[in-house]
């Protein structure tokens, strides 16, 4: 039975004069692995911050695990990766399980020591990212890649039932890009984690995820990657307001179509 | 040597002083390290300088106050100090950096005049810039070792706030631990440590002992515990290394610490340089 996880109903959201969202109908079920595509300035991380309840909902609403988010309370269920989580200081000597240990740090309470279990959670975590032969490694050293994992690592420590990813490739080697997918479609599959991307880069959304959304304002909701990869270039563009260039990641060539990404299926 | 401290009650102070300094110092250190603050601290010991100053003065003007001990006085000023700074990085939210010197810059001009109000406490008052194997007291022992099990009990009870706070400001507020709560705790923690460090180290350099050490243990260690264990390890080498020699050929201890603490820091570096040229 599949349970909605985020349910957005008519929200509207505007800075001053400006409009940002208009009218966003949006829901995410358990087990989905939905993409949402916009360009910057599209309103996504308006869009993120509303779900976070870091901004607080001006028209319409938004419920989370069935709840309405102004009384909704169990934001341990709830794992977010930032945009910035890579821009953290590199030279900083903790090791990987040290960095993934901090997602605990809530959970635990003040006062509170990690026991054996908590332990054997952080290195399940680490684990479930394919990090583990990094764990005794400096944070540092390691690629920006493998350092988002160790970040979406630390975010699952706490075991949470959806996980929301901004701009997760974003200094992530394109050859690493998917690599990094597979990952996430484990957590998806495996471990029954609901995943939330946002992105700006309609080319490294990949054939991985269930659904795609495309913002702008507005948001077009295309059900599932086969939907989304048979709209043409006209419809992108009116989503996009100019052309449009697709990357594809297993080609080299630019292409103007987003296709050939089910191959692997 | 060892003859001479079971001997003498002035260099058991000096000794388990610098013993216990050994270890907070750099134990805190490492937070201020990697959290970019290393200028604070020579701002509060420039604070603790016109505190000291103060006290000295008060004694000489009042001969009722001739018991006070100018390490409480450097404390107060300290944690003062310590307080102004927030608030003045909350004032100045986008030049924060600007706090350091406004307040560094303050305690000096404040240290001065009480100086010079004051004229004529020069040895005293030497003994306080560079350190002094010979001015502890029983009673500075005691106020630094109750600061100690306070500041140890305190860094491990909150050891997962201070390493989240320190590694990422932004997530931890956001996952809703008290970063203000916490930050203020530390920032009072440095204040006292400091004040308590200049017995030894002497305020010019008690910063130093704070820094050098992490600055070594930095370059080698694996992981922020062990960052932790080799800045205490460094420190505390520096420490007696520096007292020891200090004793023996008459020197102000604060310069043989820190150059002790110097040497570790260029072998560490030169070590790295050298595994770094071995073929993996």
């Amino acid at each position: 039975m599949t349970q909605p996880i985020i349910e957005i109903n008519h929200v509207s959201y505007r800075y001053e004069k400006e409009n940002v969202l208009e009218d966003i109908n949006l829901t995410i079920n358990s087990g989905d692995f939905l993409g949402i595509v916009g360009p910057n300035g599209s309103g996504k991380s308006t869009l993120l911050k509303l779900i976070l309840n870091l901004l607080k909902v001006q028209k319409g609403s938004i419920k989370l695990f069935g709840q309405e988010i102004s009384r909704f309370k169990d934001w341990q269920n709830i794992g977010f990766v930032s945009q910035k989580a890579n821009s953290f200081n590199t030279g900083f000597p903790a090791t990987v399980f040290e960095v993934v240990s901090s997602g605990l740090t809530k959970k635990l309470g003040l006062f509170k020591f990690m026991s054996k279990a908590d332990q054997a959670t952080v290195l399940h975590a680490i684990e479930s990212v394919g990090m583990h032969e990094f764990a005794g490694r400096n944070i540092g050293e390691l690629s920006g890649g493998q350092q988002q994992r160790v970040f979406i690592a630390r975010a699952l420590v706490s075991e949470p039932k959806l996980l929301i990813l901004d701009e997760p490739t974003v200094g992530v080697d394109v050859k690493n890009v998917q690599s990094f997918y597979e990952m996430l479609d484990d957590l998806n599959k495996k471990l029954g984690i609901t995943l939330l991307l946002v992105t700006h880069d309609i080319g490294t959304i990949s054939d991985k995820v269930t659904h795609v959304a495309c913002l702008n304002k507005n948001l077009h909701f295309h059900g599932n990657t086969a939907e989304f990869e048979s709209l043409n270039i006209n419809e992108m563009s009116e989503i996009y307001g100019h052309d449009v260039h697709v990357l594809t990641h297993n080609h080299d060539h630019h292409d103007h179509h987003h296709h050939d990404k089910g191959a692997g299926r | 040597m060892i003859a001479g401290i079971l001997q003498y009650e002035f260099l058991q102070n000096a000794f388990l002083t610098g013993i216990i300094i050994g270890i907070i110092a750099p134990l805190l250190g490492v937070f201020i390290v990697v959290r970019r603050l290393s200028l604070i601290a020579d701002a509060l010991s420039h604070v603790t300088l016109a505190g000291i100053a103060a006290s000295l003065l008060l004694e000489k003007k009042f001969t009722g106050l001739a018991g006070l001990n100018p390490l409480y006085m450097g404390m107060a000023f300290s944690v003062a100090g310590s307080l102004f700074i927030e608030k003045l990085r909350a004032v100045y939210k986008h030049y924060q950096e600007l706090a350091i010197p406004i307040i560094l810059s303050g305690g000096i001009g404040l240290g001065v005049i009480f100086i010079s109000l004051a004229d004529g406490f020069n040895t005293d008052l030497f003994s306080y810039l560079f350190g002094s194997v010979s001015a502890v007291s029983r009673q500075d022992l005691w106020t630094i070792l109750i600061i100690s099990v306070f500041v140890i009990a305190l860094v491990v009870l909150l050891y997962k706030e201070l390493f989240l706070l320190s590694f990422d400001e932004e997530h931890a507020k956001a996952s809703g631990i008290a970063a203000k709560s916490v930050h203020f705790i530390f920032i009072v923690m440095v204040a006292l440590v400091i004040a308590a460090s200049m017995r030894i180290v002497g305020i010019l350099l008690v910063s130093s002992l704070m820094t050098l050490p992490v600055a070594a243990s930095i370059r080698i260690a694996k992981g922020f515990k062990q960052t932790i264990f080799l800045s205490m390890l460094f420190g505390e080498i520096s420490v007696l290394g520096g007292l020891t020699i200090s004793y023996h050929i008459d020197l102000a201890p604060g310069g043989t610490i820190v150059m002790i603490a110097v040497l570790i820091l260029i072998v560490t570096i030169l070590l790295k340089k050298i595994a770094g040229m071995r073929p993996a």
